[in-house]
């Protein structure tokens, strides 16, 4: 390569960073996140106060954290991933030590003015700590033995804290999330291929085991499988949920019953009907046209950061903006499947839709870095 | 850091790759979820709808109001009044402890209700509302109403409720109702979802439970919304239901009323049927309970206090209990007798005071004998001997016949509960049920009333009924369902000679009306209502010692029946009187009075009755004035 071929390229700096921010970007979060308040305000009998209204507050603060964030470096969020990430571990820890008892799990750490979820941190924190990770470490290294190792350990140290807690739906989320991202950094196909292998052959292998002396799982455990199956074989119990997440969704046809006319969700068959089962009054009040619409504005979040992902050339910006579109893209999809029927009920929420302070709060600053990665790329 | 741009380029392309790769299954995975949703929406809408439907909707049943049941002229005997309850919604109330506290300061809260109350309040739905105080007063529901904002989740709740106002006249008649129980459901092989609404009441005994399909009526429904667990949302619609039928009964209460008070503390029932329909004009048992204390569940205390007692108040005596008629079955053997062509109202027999049948020797009830007697001599006197006489003649077979068709030996359709069909004794029957022969001797008994022979009070005031008139009468209860007029039934002529129905009223005439006769003492003096009967006393053990000497239980049962006016019937009564002693001095003057009450349709003049008895009459009305007053206050006191 040639002096004359170099071309200078700059990245932004002071108050000019505000004319790079993507707006774009901004303008489908406020659409994704007005879904929210719309559906809040429906749930709540056509109450603010209950649901709506702290959540449009969170939004706020979430505008400024994504803001503030974005105007960060990105090469000092790189710098500080390590951090980060040792950081969330801490809370990680220190939930199991000092944690608030919810919902018979230990989650939260009380901060006063909010409710911290250290889990929710971590799935940021490990997208970031992995991006810098594979930026450090020099590519001809990436599938080696011992560097593979690493980055499996970073994985399954918060994996196995949010399983004690117990979480099951955000342990996976994270397992899958950051097996993802060494998937995309370039990790060789065969280990994907043995760690496939063997999770169908332990599933095969526990479903053998059934009634038989060596059985793996309890009975009851089973059970849950046979009613994530098959909803109607516990009809009051934990099939119930899922039978009438379906009958509201189901019941709004093309255009839905109209709004604050969901009798499904109003007349409390929706269980969780402000939190993780949300997807279900806004399908019912506003039918497939409003499902598709939102589902229209998740896959555009994601698009966008693959293509932002695709014109970064710095390999932590890349790998940062695509982590955190993928943990968008398992948030809603596993929801969204489990509200569905697709998927058993694990407890994760309708990103930006749900009501939740962490995990809304927590998604902002990921866009931020986003918009960050974004804003300091060289042009 | 620093990197070979090789490196670096290699790197991109890699990431590129895959990062196009996970998109593209990103975005598959996305349309796999929008398929889903179509499928889920579109295609099987209509069936989701469906369940959604079904699971918002929910019938609801209005519980018909009961029909009302009304006396002969239209006076209410059963009706439905509102009772005041008072409930609490825990969800509404906020400090449940501190409402209730306040509470207290305006209603009296019973501790056992109250702590019972808090114990289901913890158990149910937090919006479900809990009764904490039932029958609460019409002032208490209005200082509860007054003081409402004070009291959040606080409902003062109104209900219906049967009430009797004439308390304990009519409770072995119109019975009472009282809450489902499982032996009534039992009872229904598919039985209305409306008995299973709590609370909900059914008539238990008498015309309240022989008519309770007229009464219940139909039940209403209405369509609500209701939400997950159950609570109504709003109503969607309505179908009222069909209320009961009011039911008039042929029992006259004032008169019914007036028989109450002069049976009085007696164990003691009496029957007063009009002759020409065979309406039931007053059917009294005594003593009585108050039916009110059984419409919502009787204390176990109260309900002791009632078993317990030895004059039976809960026992339906005029229909349920069976005495040895006495000497008032001595129509039906000299009617046996004239029948039969062996006696004619001439023949005489002779009575020395006792006859002898083969080796046992019976007595008259007059030691002494009574000579020569005719037929109506012997009722006018009661001799024994002539009819252990006549009766030996004609043989049990054929007194039985007569009996039956005078309606002793079944049990007469009315719709009261347990009702007794007596025994009519004969050679079959005695053969069926003791498995021995008949005797004659058993004959003798008979004829006098006496051993096997049972009737109830009712069955004898049909028998003097169907004396007094030649037709056979049928008793009547109600006389109108729904404004709809019931049906007779009988009315026709006996099978019995006119002739001989006459002389045997002329012997009851006798005992009334000639100075001789066993009730002349308790005759009516007024010209057009003189009153025929027979006295009778039936033997409750076999004993030579006299009454004042035995226990109350072992003394004779007391009895008395008759007609009148004697000259063109209207009426028949029947009275007894249980270990009253003697019919004549014990039931007579109470048929006399309750005759002349049902015949005048109120106090009758004084000198209807004999001078003699001037004092006992004025006396017994000014006691019965007291005592209606005293169950006036009483009643006041209670409602």
């Amino acid at each position: 390569m040639s002096y004359l071929e170099y071309t200078v390229k700059t990245t932004p700096t002071g108050w000019r960073k505000v004319l790079y921010i993507n707006w774009p970007l901004v303008i489908l979060l406020t659409a994704v996140a007005s879904v929210g308040f719309l559906m809040l305000y429906s749930v709540a009998g056509g109450r603010l106060d209950v649901w709506a209204e702290p959540q449009m507050k969170r939004f706020g603060l979430g505008l400024a954290a994504m803001f503030v964030t974005a105007m960060v470096p990105i090469w000092l969020w790189r710098n500080l991933s390590v951090l980060a990430y040792l950081g969330a571990l801490a809370l990680l820890i220190a939930v199991e030590l000092f944690g608030t008892v919810g919902m018979g799990a230990q989650r939260w750490i009380d901060i006063g003015f909010m409710r911290l979820q250290p889990s929710e941190l971590m799935k940021i924190a490990l997208v970031m700590v992995l991006a810098a990770y594979y930026d450090w470490l020099p590519l001809r290294k990436t599938s080696r033995p011992l560097w593979v190792l690493m980055p499996i350990l970073l994985i399954l140290l918060p994996t196995g804290l949010t399983l004690i807690q117990p979480d099951l739906g955000t342990a996976l989320l994270l397992m899958i999330g950051g097996g993802l991202i060494m998937f995309l950094a370039g990790v060789h196909w065969a280990y994907f291929a043995v760690v496939i292998a063997a999770g169908v052959g332990t599933v095969f292998t526990v479903f053998e085991s059934r009634g038989t002396d060596w059985q793996l799982l309890k009975d009851y455990q089973f059970r849950r499988i046979d009613t994530f199956l098959d909803p109607s074989t516990d009809p009051l119990g934990a099939g119930y949920h899922i039978t009438q997440a379906k009958i509201a969704m189901g019941s709004g046809g093309w255009t839905g019953r109209g709004f604050m006319q969901g009798t499904q969700s109003r007349l409390n068959f929706l269980p969780e009907k402000h939190t993780d089962f949300i997807f279900n009054t806004l399908a019912e009040e506003f039918g497939f046209v409003g499902g598709m619409s939102l589902l229209t504005l998740y896959v555009l979040i994601l698009l966008f950061c693959i293509f932002a992902a695709l014109r970064n050339r710095d390999r932590f910006s890349s790998l940062l903006t695509l982590g955190i579109g993928l943990t968008f893209f398992l948030y809603f999809a596993v929801n969204m499947s489990m509200v569905m029927g697709l998927a058993p009920v694990v407890g994760v929420p309708l990103p930006m839709v749900s009501y939740g302070g962490s995990a809304m709060l927590v998604l902002m600053i990921a866009f931020g870095l986003v918009q960050s990665a974004h804003i300091h790329r060289p042009r | 850091m620093r990197r070979t741009p090789k490196e670096s380029s290699d790197s991109w392309r890699r990431i590129s790759r895959r990062a196009l790769l996970l998109g593209g299954v990103q975005l598959g995975f996305a349309g796999m979820l929008g398929l889903r949703m179509h499928h889920m929406q579109v295609d099987q809408a209509d069936e989701f709808r469906l369940l959604a439907e079904e699971n918002r909707i929910n019938m609801r049943l209005i519980p018909p109001s009961r029909g009302r049941i009304f006396d002969r002229k239209g006076k209410v005997i059963a009706e439905n009044t509102p009772t005041y309850r008072i409930t609490i919604v825990r969800e509404d109330a906020g400090d449940v402890e501190d409402v209730i506290a306040k509470l207290s300061a305006l209603v009296e809260l019973d501790e056992d209700e109250l702590n019972r109350a808090l114990a289901e309040m913890r158990r149910s739905a937090p919006f479900l509302p809990i009764t904490i105080a039932d029958r609460v007063s019409w002032e208490s529901i209005s200082r509860v109403a007054v003081n409402a904002p004070a009291l959040p989740g606080v409902t003062p709740e109104v209900g219906l409720s049967r009430f009797y106002p004439q308390h304990g006249n009519f409770a072995h008649v119109v019975g009472y109702v009282g809450p489902v129980s499982e032996r009534d459901l039992a009872r229904y092989e598919d039985p209305e979802p409306v008995l299973r609404i709590p609370r909900f009441q059914i008539g238990k005994v008498g015309v309240e439970a022989k008519y309770e399909e007229e009464l219940r009526g139909k039940a209403g429904a209405k369509r609500v919304e209701v939400n997950a667990v159950g609570r109504v949302m709003r109503e969607l619609d309505r179908r009222e239901g069909d209320n009961g039928a009011d039911i008039q009964v042929t029992i006259d209460s004032d008169l019914q009323d007036y028989v109450q008070a002069r049976l009085g503390h007696e164990s003691a029932s009496c029957v007063i049927m009009d002759v020409e329909k065979g309406d039931l004009l007053a059917i009294a048992s005594a003593p009585s309970f108050d039916p009110n204390k059984f419409v919502r569940g009787i204390s176990v205390a109260d309900y002791s206090i009632l078993r317990d007692n030895d004059h039976r108040p809960l026992a339906s005596k005029t229909v349920q209990d069976a005495y040895p008629p006495g000497s008032t079955f001595k129509m039906v053997t000299a009617l046996a007798a004239l029948e039969a062509g062996v006696l004619s109202p001439d023949d005489t027999v002779w009575c020395p005071g006792h006859l002898e049948v083969g080796s046992r020797r019976f007595h008259c009830w007059k030691r002494s004998g009574h000579g020569h007697v005719t037929l109506e001599q012997a009722l006018q006197q009661s001799c024994d001997v002539f009819f252990y006489d006549v009766a030996m003649k004609v043989g049990i077979d054929r007194i039985a016949d007569v009996g039956r068709r005078l309606g002793l030996g079944t049990a007469p359709d009315v719709p009261m509960s347990a009702t007794t069909s007596g025994i009519m004794p004969n050679r079959e029957w005695k053969q069926r049920e003791r498995g021995k022969g008949w005797l004659i001797g058993d004959t003798v008994n008979a004829s006098i009333g006496q051993g096997f022979v049972l009737t109830s009070p009712l069955q004898l005031a049909i028998m003097t009924a169907r004396i007094a008139t030649g037709r056979e009468v049928h008793p009547r209860l109600v006389k109108t369902i729904d404004g709809v007029e019931t049906e007779l039934v009988g009315g026709q002529a006996l099978d019995i000679n006119p002739n001989h129905l006459r002389w045997v009223r002329k012997g009851m005439s006798s005992v009334m009306n000639t100075t001789r006769g066993t009730g002349y003492r308790s005759r009516v003096v007024a010209e057009g209502y003189e009153l025929a009967g027979k006295s009778g006393t039936a033997q409750v053990r076999n004993r030579v010692v006299s009454n004042d000497e035995v226990p109350w239980v072992e003394r004779d049962h007391a009895l008395f029946v008759g007609f009148g006016p004697v000259n063109a019937p209207r009426i028949a009564v029947s009275v007894v009187v249980e270990h009253g002693g003697g019919g004549s001095s014990a039931a007579a003057p109470i048929v006399r009075d309750v005759a002349l009450q049902a015949l005048y349709g109120g106090t009758p003049p004084l000198d209807a009755y004999p001078s003699s008895d001037h004092d006992k009459i004025k006396e017994l009305q000014e006691r019965l004035d007291r005592e209606r007053r005293e169950r006036a206050e009483q009643a006041r006191g209670r409602a």
